[in-house]
Parts: structure tokens; sequence; C-alpha cells
């Protein structure tokens, strides 16, 4: 099991029945994939549309019917469109239970930066300072560390933020750290891990919590 | 009353350079593709626009952007156009990002007569720099201001010669918005329908906010993103 697909499956157990949830273009996407059996989650794409349905075969693409990675989708019974301005403002208002989106780096505070890098990478924040402020919880799926090794849970963010105090959860293939107004909390590993090992390999202090668990990626079908 | 013109450059022919124009669309999805090639080919400069992105190249806005009659852009992302981040890079494009959901509301605003409103969005972000804040209830927020354009370029389904509109799926996004919050708003539709054909419970943009209407040809509509999650699921 790769490290996105672990992480795609542990925050699929934490969908409840009848939530509506927003997931973000890459990894977040995956979670869909491994939703538990008999659940109903509503998904949400920030262009218009409440209803998700899976990818369609490369045929029955149509052009007018993407999710916001601009990716054709399908449409699932129930589902519905609207403009981008009332898009948000089911986001701005608080009706999504969950929001997941990818990172650059988070810190203890629960600091987010996931849209620009000064000076190299011009492309955006599209959707995520608005889902941030207005998701009830707030979840970062993202790879521990940067494909060369370096370090993205922090003490403090150094690129320019999307949010300050928004995320709620950290996901990675190594734990799932919760943020609170202590620092931040280490309540599970992966597998084989133990909490000085992902410790070693992250820049912000973690505070161990005392009922440390196994990280579960099983899915509930 | 007729609001039909005749064709997607006469629709356009009185657009002048340095004029802020809004285009609906959601990457290349809901883009008025006619009205984006006939302002190409009016040759106008120094343009001001709004667009949630900016196509890519080769196609959509990407267009306007190759022909150097943009000079600057607010939109909240534009990750899939690589001249437009040269540009940026080397100074040579005046480009303005926001949250997304700020931009479909200070449209929203600006075509309901609403000056300002206060958002949770960005607080403590670079995008809150210099704005006014507000502590209401347990929380605070940043003043936002209404966004107005001269001109918007929209794209819809089916429309009938009053100007009242209906959206496709996902095409719809930033279009009916974009449709109040100009002086001047020219919708380009796939269809044209006789007044009445239109289920007016199903209206999505009603007729007083269209000023003219083109009839669209050869819609190209590309998929920007082809490839899919292993999987399966989106």
């Amino acid at each position: 099991m790769s490290g996105k697909e672990r992480i795609a499956r542990r925050i699929a157990r934490e969908i409840r029945d009848g939530f509506y949830v927003n997931l973000g273009i890459g990894l977040p996407t995956m979670i869909a994939d491994y939703v538990p059996a008999g659940i109903d989650v509503i998904f949400q794409s920030e262009n218009g549309m409440l209803g998700v349905g899976p990818a369609p075969t490369e045929d029955a693409a149509d052009p007018d019917l993407i999710n916001a990675g601009k990716q054709p989708v399908t449409e699932l019974p129930g589902c519905s469109f609207f403009g981008s301005d009332e898009s948000f403002a089911m986001i701005r208002g608080g009706h999504m239970d969950m929001s997941v989106l990818g990172a650059m780096q988070v810190d203890e505070a629960g600091n987010l930066a996931n849209w620009t890098i000064p000076g190299k990478m011009v492309k955006g924040m599209g959707g995520a300072m608005d889902l941030v402020a207005g998701a009830k919880r707030v979840i970062v799926a993202m790879e521990h560390q940067t494909k060369d090794g370096g370090a993205k849970i922090l003490k403090v963010c150094t690129l320019p933020l999307t949010g300050t105090h928004v995320v709620h959860d950290i996901v990675t293939e190594l734990c799932w750290i919760r943020v609170t107004p202590k620092g931040l909390l280490l309540t599970e590993v992966a597998e084989g891990l133990s909490a000085e090992d992902v410790q070693a390999r992250t820049v912000a202090t973690l505070i161990i919590a005392s009922d440390l668990r196994t990280m579960a990626t099983e899915v509930l079908r | 009353m007729n609001k039909v013109v005749a064709s997607a450059d006469v629709a356009v022919a009185d657009i002048v350079s340095g004029a802020t124009v809004m285009l609906g669309g959601f990457g290349l999805c809901g883009i008025p593709e006619n009205l984006i090639a006939a302002l190409v080919r009016s040759g106008v400069t120094g343009l001001h626009t709004i667009s949630n992105n900016m196509g890519v190249d080769g196609f959509g806005m990407g267009l306007m952007l190759e022909a150097g009659m943009i000079a600057s852009h607010v939109g909240s992302y534009v990750g899939e156009n690589r001249l437009l981040e040269a540009l940026v890079i080397k100074g040579e494009l005046d480009l303005t990002l926001i949250p997304q959901g700020n931009l479909a509301e200070r449209i929203r605003a600006g075509g309901a007569g609403i000056p300002a409103f206060y958002v949770p969005t960005g607080l403590g972000t670079v995008i809150a720099e210099g704005k006014e804040t507000r502590r209401i209830g347990d929380r605070t927020y940043v003043l936002e201001t209404a966004l107005r354009a001269d001109v918007s370029l929209i794209k819809a389904w089916k429309g009938d010669r009053l100007g009242n509109l209906i959206y496709r799926k996902t095409a719809r996004n930033f279009n009916p918005v974009m449709a109040t919050a100009a002086n001047l708003t020219i919708a380009e539709v796939e269809e044209l329908v006789e007044p009445g054909e239109l289920d007016p419970d199903q209206i999505i943009t009603p007729g007083v906010y269209v000023d003219r209407v083109v009839v669209g040809a050869s819609y190209l509509k590309p998929i920007e993103s082809r490839f899919i999650q292993q999987g399966g699921k989106a």
C-alpha cells in the first residue's frame, strides 16, 4: 500500500453518515474510493456541484461536467448544480462537515500554507482560503516530508499562509496529529513505527497522546 | 425586445482598449469560446480581466494572453497557464490572486448594490494586509469590496431573445453572477429558443441582467484534465 493510499484510507474512516465533504485536488480526491459501507456521504465540488460521482469512462466524459480539478466526473442521483457564489456561500456559511486538502507546510498553531512559493510558483489559492475559513473540520492530507526529505510540519510556517489557526487534524503516511491549543498532539502512528520515529522526521514538537494508537487503514466494508 | 445580435464580432465591436472585462467559466468549462475569439480578432489591448482562471496555453483566455491584449488580471487560480506564470515572474503582467469565494462574492455584491462586506476568509494572510478588520461576535472578519466590470462575457446553454438564460451542469460556475455585475453583459448561448420555451421556474439568469445575446457555434469544449485517479473515482 502506498503512503498516499494509507492516508486516503485512514481519512475515509472519519466520514460519517450524512456528511457533506469537500475533497481537495490530488491526494484528497482518493478518499472517495474508500468510503465505508453503509455511509451516505455527499461530495461537494466548489465549481458548483453537490453529489459528485465517480469518474466516467473515457468516451462518456462530458466537458460540461467536471470537478474542481477540472477532471470529468459523473452525476449521482440527487445531485445538484449551482453557481460559484452559492457554492462559496455554502462553504463559508459552515455547511461543509469536512474539508480535506493538501499542504506545503503546517505548523504548531494550526496555520496552513499551500498556495504559493514567492518568486517560484504562481498558481493561486483557488478555493482553499474560503474552505479552511468555513468548513466545520479541516483535515490536511499530505505526505509527511517533501520529496527530498524536507520538513513540512514546522514550528512556524515560513511560506505565505492560506489560513491562520484553521487546521484541526494533520494526516500523513506516518501518523495522525491533532492540532490542540497546547500544540500538536500525536494520536496515531503507522504500524511498525514508534512516536520517536515520527518525531525524528518532524521539526515541530509533538506531544505524545497517552493513548497513542496504531493508525488503522482497513476499509470499513 | 430583441437582444440577439448577428455575430460575436458585432457583439464585442464596441469594447474599447483598456476596458475591464469579466469572463465566465471555470477552467475551460463554461467559457465564452466565441466571444473570446471575437475579442482577440478585434485587436483591443490593455484589458483588465477578471476571471477565475486564465485558460490554458493555446485555448480559452490563453489566446488573449498570447495576443498580448491583457494588462492586468484578477483571478483565483492560474496554475494551468505557463505563459502567464512566466510573464508574472518577469513582471510583465499585473496579476492579483484572490480567494475564489471572495471573487464570487465580490462580484455578487457588485451586481447587488452592496459596496463591501465582511468575511472570515484570509484573516492573518497576505490577502488581508491593509484591509479593515472588525470583530463581530467571537470572530474577526476582513472587509472586502465589490467588483464590477465594464463588460461581462458569459456563456449559457440556452437563452431567448429577452436574455433569459439557463446553464448546463458545472458549466454554470461564474457565469450567472458575472451577468449581474457589468455595465454591459454579453451572453453567448449554444441554443436560441423562443420566449416562453424556457420554463420560468428554471430560468437561472433573468433577462434583466443581459444586454446582448449571441448564438455560439463550433464549440470545442476541450476537457482540461483527461486523466483520473487510479481506482476510477474522482
